[in-house]
């Protein structure tokens, strides 16, 4: 995803309206597109603070920031940054990351960064887009970029097996018919998701866009039960579908990555079975979900 | 939504002013009988000189893009400001009124959305520098060499960490179209030995040094900017004022 990323990104510096701030990150990457529009490929060093103070001050000058770096130091390290130098002056920018929640399991607790989606969903207005596939990536950083307001576009190490390009409102990839459960699956979960449910009573819808979540497509589906399976913090959505479902009585499940630091290295399945986010430990959360009097 | 001044109060309160005589019953407006740390005069000299003598910007060109920026980043030494903004025509003076009401633009920090000629919204320290550097990057890019970003802080606001990234990389970048302004009234908990500027010239800005009461060597000093690097003037003003 990072290379589509790169590739696109460059492509989108033909428009001189385009500018990319870094933090090192992906510098080298960059070298290319850098040697041409040194100008509009910003690399302030090991800095993401002044990279986001420093992205506030190009959107106030009519440029069209892409700001890039790890997840945890884009969104965390930098939060009140895009809070105050983005939100709070009314100018928008383009944050991309990399790194998402355990995709570098072996660094440790300093490289995760499984909050990056619920931190953003304290801000106003923001789009976020969780790309299962790096074929989604082309589309939907276009429309971002091509837009004034700001989105946070989240890439990872971790795919499905193919890709569903779109708008990221909600695509059935399952219809399990009348009366069935409804999974909702966010980026790249969707194939662990369908192989959990293969055999259940249970409708899996896909989207690359938490936000703004399609709830409209998810009043469509919804029957009364609603699995949420999203890649990071468990529960970042859960208020959108409970706030969607305000006039309907409905029952909701949202799996996730969970608060606790587990303290272990390992790879980024590893942490997936260590979070139930696996194919066995969603089937488990789902049939406990669905079953409960024989739970 | 605060009423409209007329377009006479306005013009008349536009008309040049050449001391603080002219400004101070603009402050006493936005004073109001409350009590104010001398910490609200120190700027006042600074920014008289600025819009008086350097910045290139009036109320018919605060969307220019070739204007000059003056960033606010110490947000809260707003009320010189705010009465220097009514003086000059950006802001209608019956805004100064009711500074802070419910129905004002003006808070106690300023928001660049609701205020004519604010670069930006300040309050939490350490963002303006950071702002400047890319705004004055940002210009650059667009091949807009006339417009000059200064950004006014406070000693105290260096103890941000955020300011010594952007301080460091404009340095390195040799960011010739930024000015900082460091307004040094002493208050920085645990000082500055060797001075606030050598913060800056240790990364390879120019630097003046100068007394922040002293309109006549504060124009040099602002103006004294060679364009190839980065420039501060560290405007020395009483302790705590």
């Amino acid at each position: 995803m990072r290379d589509t990323f790169v590739a696109t990104t460059t492509e989108f510096l033909g428009d001189s309206r385009t500018v990319v701030v870094l933090a090192d990150i992906s510098a080298e990457a960059f070298a290319p597109a850098a040697a041409r529009h040194p100008d509009r490929v910003i690399n302030v060093g090991i800095r993401e603070q002044l990279m986001v103070g420093v992205a506030g001050g190009l959107a106030l000058t009519g440029l069209r920031p892409i700001v890039h770096s790890y997840a945890p130091f884009l969104v965390e390290r930098s939060y009140e940054q895009i809070k105050l130098d983005l939100d709070h002056q009314g100018v928008g920018a383009v944050l991309v990351s990399v790194g998402a929640s355990y995709d570098r399991a072996a660094a440790g607790r300093t490289h995760l960064g499984p909050a990056d989606v619920a931190l953003i969903d304290t801000l106003h207005d923001w789009t976020v887009h969780v790309p299962g596939h790096r074929d989604e990536v082309p589309g939907l950083l276009r429309d971002v970029v091509c837009g004034q307001d700001s989105a946070y576009v989240r890439l990872s190490t971790l795919s499905n097996a193919r890709a569903y390009p779109g708008t990221g409102d909600l695509r059935v990839l399952r219809d399990a018919g009348p009366g069935a459960a409804l999974l909702v699956a966010v980026g790249p979960t969707v194939d662990a998701a369908l192989d959990a449910t293969a055999g259940l009573p249970v409708t899996v819808a896909y989207t690359h866009r938490p936000r703004p979540f399609d709830t409209v497509g998810l009043r469509a589906l919804v029957d009364s039960a609603v699995i949420l399976v999203e890649p990071y913090l468990a529960g970042t959505s859960a208020r959108l579908v409970s706030a969607a479902l305000a006039d309907r009585p409905h029952r909701l499940s949202a799996l996730g990555v969970r608060r606790e630091e587990l303290r272990r290295y390992g790879s980024a399945a590893d942490h997936a079975r260590w979070h139930g986010l696996d194919a066995a430990g969603l089937r488990r959360s789902i049939t406990d979900f669905l079953s409960p009097a024989l739970a | 939504m605060t009423r409209l001044a007329t377009t006479a109060r306005v013009a008349e309160a536009a008309a040049p002013i050449d001391g603080r005589d002219q400004l101070a019953p603009l402050l006493e407006r936005v004073r109001a009988g409350r009590e104010f740390g001398a910490n609200v005069l120190s700027t006042l000299d600074v920014l008289q000189v600025l819009y008086d003598r350097v910045l290139r910007i009036t109320p018919a060109t605060v969307d220019d893009p070739d204007r000059d920026r003056f960033l606010l980043s110490k947000g809260h030494a707003v009320a010189g400001y705010y009465a220097l903004l009514a003086a000059k025509g950006f802001i209608p003076p019956d805004w100064l009124d009711d500074q802070g009401g419910p129905s004002s633009r003006l808070g106690d920090h300023p928001d660049r959305t609701l205020i004519p000629g604010v670069e930006i919204g300040s309050g939490s320290l350490g963002h303006g520098l950071g702002l400047g550097v890319g705004s004055a990057l940002g210009l650059r890019a667009q091949g807009r060499l006339g417009p000059r970003v200064y950004v006014l802080l406070g000693d105290a606001e260096l103890d941000e960490g955020s300011n010594h990234e952007a301080i460091a990389y404009a340095g390195a970048l040799g960011l010739g179209n930024l000015t900082a302004i460091v307004v040094d009234n002493f208050s920085a908990t645990h000082g500055w030995p060797g001075g606030v500027a050598t913060r800056f010239t240790v990364n390879g800005w120019t630097a003046a040094t100068v007394d922040g009461r002293d309109r006549d060597a504060l124009h040099p000093a602002l103006t004294g900017h060679h364009g190839h690097r980065p420039h501060v003037v560290v405007a020395l003003v009483g302790d705590g004022e």
